[in-house]
């Protein structure tokens, strides 16, 4: 008899495209509930949208640089290594440390910087889906298409060299995969930094007109290797396992909606407000990273000491009828912004602008070009990734 | 309205000059520029938009 697989922690269970019932219970009911943290540590989970807003935009009681988020049981790496590790971690930093860093990034990530990047995102779609069409169907979108094109976008930006990729992305996936035992997450993170570190020390050498050369030229005195290696693995790390989610689960999403995909496929005008709800009603990252208290605070009417931890259901927060109506319905007509799928407050995801390029461009170019296209295994046979930090799916076969 | 923008909170998300062009802009540096700074009509919905969505709490109104 096979034993049935565990279940991931609450604030990760999903059915499907779902958060499960559970969760909207905690946010009809008392809006806050305590819960076992991944890695067993208890903690305050908050699932109303206003409260998650209330949280997420409170750096200063609810710290990301408090250090027990990060703390896992199990992680063999000494305190010099993890101090090391930790540089540059923006995501584990707090104003006014987490401005400093932010600050060096900005000029990368802005409106206009994004528009001059678009031709060449249209490029790199255009030339997988040329692939796509060259090999012929069937096809596993998520290989094919959902990864390589974030992961071309974030390599050329960052200015590591693609042919890099696939090691890499083997890492980072096995990385957030909270089912992975620790020791191996350990020795994946020792190679990730090893990798960056050489990197780095390749940039500083010779830096090129990407982020990395940016950082040496522009910034290189104002930050040690350290920062600099930790500051790229995030951007690498983050720039693969997001925006090839959303492309996965949003075309599924799209291809269970088929009126809906035909207003992406034939509507121009649609795309912007289409993003904006696939990202709401998916709300990929679960939580983000878990906050700790560092005051005594109230929240969804809970007094909650200092020094406990604190995470945001971000798609319960999505999915709740005080923010809009009917939540539960993909409506791709109704999509605007203000939902916390890419956060709150200092946090906000940076990437945020070139994530919704991405997606404006990679979705209805795909559904142009693959105008019959179609799922090739039962919706029931779908592999959805249960214990990922960031939800998605495992593969996506298609037909057209 | 007078809508007030305090660079040193902005994070440079750039949600409001997707909002409104006519009312914000970015500098090089990617931080937050207000053009308009009563803006009317259409421009101060959309300011208000900007304001509510703002991340860092770096955009506030006054009436």
């Amino acid at each position: 008899m096979t034993q049935a697989p565990p279940l991931p922690p609450l604030h990760m269970q999903r059915d499907r495209f779902d958060p499960v019932p559970e969760l909207a219970e905690v946010r009809e009911g008392p809006g806050i509930r305590r819960v076992q943290s991944v890695f067993g540590a208890p903690a305050w989970l908050v699932a109303r949208h206003e409260d998650v807003r209330e949280v997420l935009a409170d750096a200063s009681r609810f710290s990301n640089a408090g250090g027990l988020a990060m703390r896992m049981p199990g992680d063999t790496r000494s305190a010099e290594e993890k101090r090391r590790a930790m540089a540059g971690q923006m995501l584990a930093a707090d104003p006014p440390d987490h401005t400093r860093l932010r600050r060096f990034l900005t000029p990368e990530f802005t409106v206009r910087r994004m528009r001059r990047l678009e031709p060449r995102i249209v490029e790199i779609v255009d030339e997988h889906l040329d692939a796509m069409e060259r090999a012929g169907s069937p096809a596993d979108l998520v290989p094919s298409f959902a990864l390589p094109i974030p992961s071309l976008v974030i390599c050329e930006l960052l200015g590591v060299p693609y042919a890099d990729r696939d090691e890499f992305q083997h890492r980072t996936g096995r990385q957030l995969d909270l089912s992975i035992p620790m020791d191996e997450r350990v020795a994946l993170q020792r190679e990730s930094r090893a990798y960056m570190d050489r990197l780095v020390a390749g940039a500083k050498a010779d830096p090129g007109e990407d982020v990395l050369g940016m950082l040496v030229r522009e910034h290189g005195d104002e930050m040690t290797d350290d920062e600099l290696a930790g500051i790229a693995s995030l951007l690498l790390i983050a720039g693969h396992e997001t925006t090839s989610n959303m492309l996965g689960l949003g075309t599924l999403a799209l291809l269970r909606h088929p009126d809906q995909l035909a207003t992406v496929r034939d509507d121009p005008e649609s795309v912007d407000a289409a993003v904006e709800e696939l990202m709401r009603w998916l709300s990929i990252v679960h939580t983000g990273v878990a906050r700790t208290t560092t005051t005594e605070v109230e929240i969804a009417g809970q007094t909650i000491p200092a020094g406990e931890l604190v995470l945001c259901a971000l798609p319960t927060a999505n999915r709740d009828p005080g923010f809009v109506d009917d939540p539960d319905t993909l409506d791709v007509s109704r999509g605007a912004m203000g939902h916390l799928a890419f956060g709150h407050g200092v946090h906000h995801c940076l990437g945020a602008p070139l994530a919704r390029m991405e997606m404006r461009i990679a979705f209805p170019a795909l559904l142009r070009r693959f105008p019959r296209l179609a799922a090739a295994v039962p919706f029931e046979e779908v592999p959805f990734r249960a214990f990922h930090f960031v939800y998605g799916l495992h593969s996506l076969p298609v037909t057209w | 309205m007078e809508i007030i923008a305090d660079r040193d909170l902005c994070i440079g998300a750039g949600l409001c000059v997707t909002s409104s062009e006519a009312v914000f802009d970015q500098d090089d540096d990617g931080i937050v520029l207000l053009l308009v700074g009563e803006p009317e009509g259409a421009d101060a919905d959309a300011a208000r938009q900007a304001v509510s969505l703002c991340p860092s709490g770096a955009l506030r109104v006054e009436e």
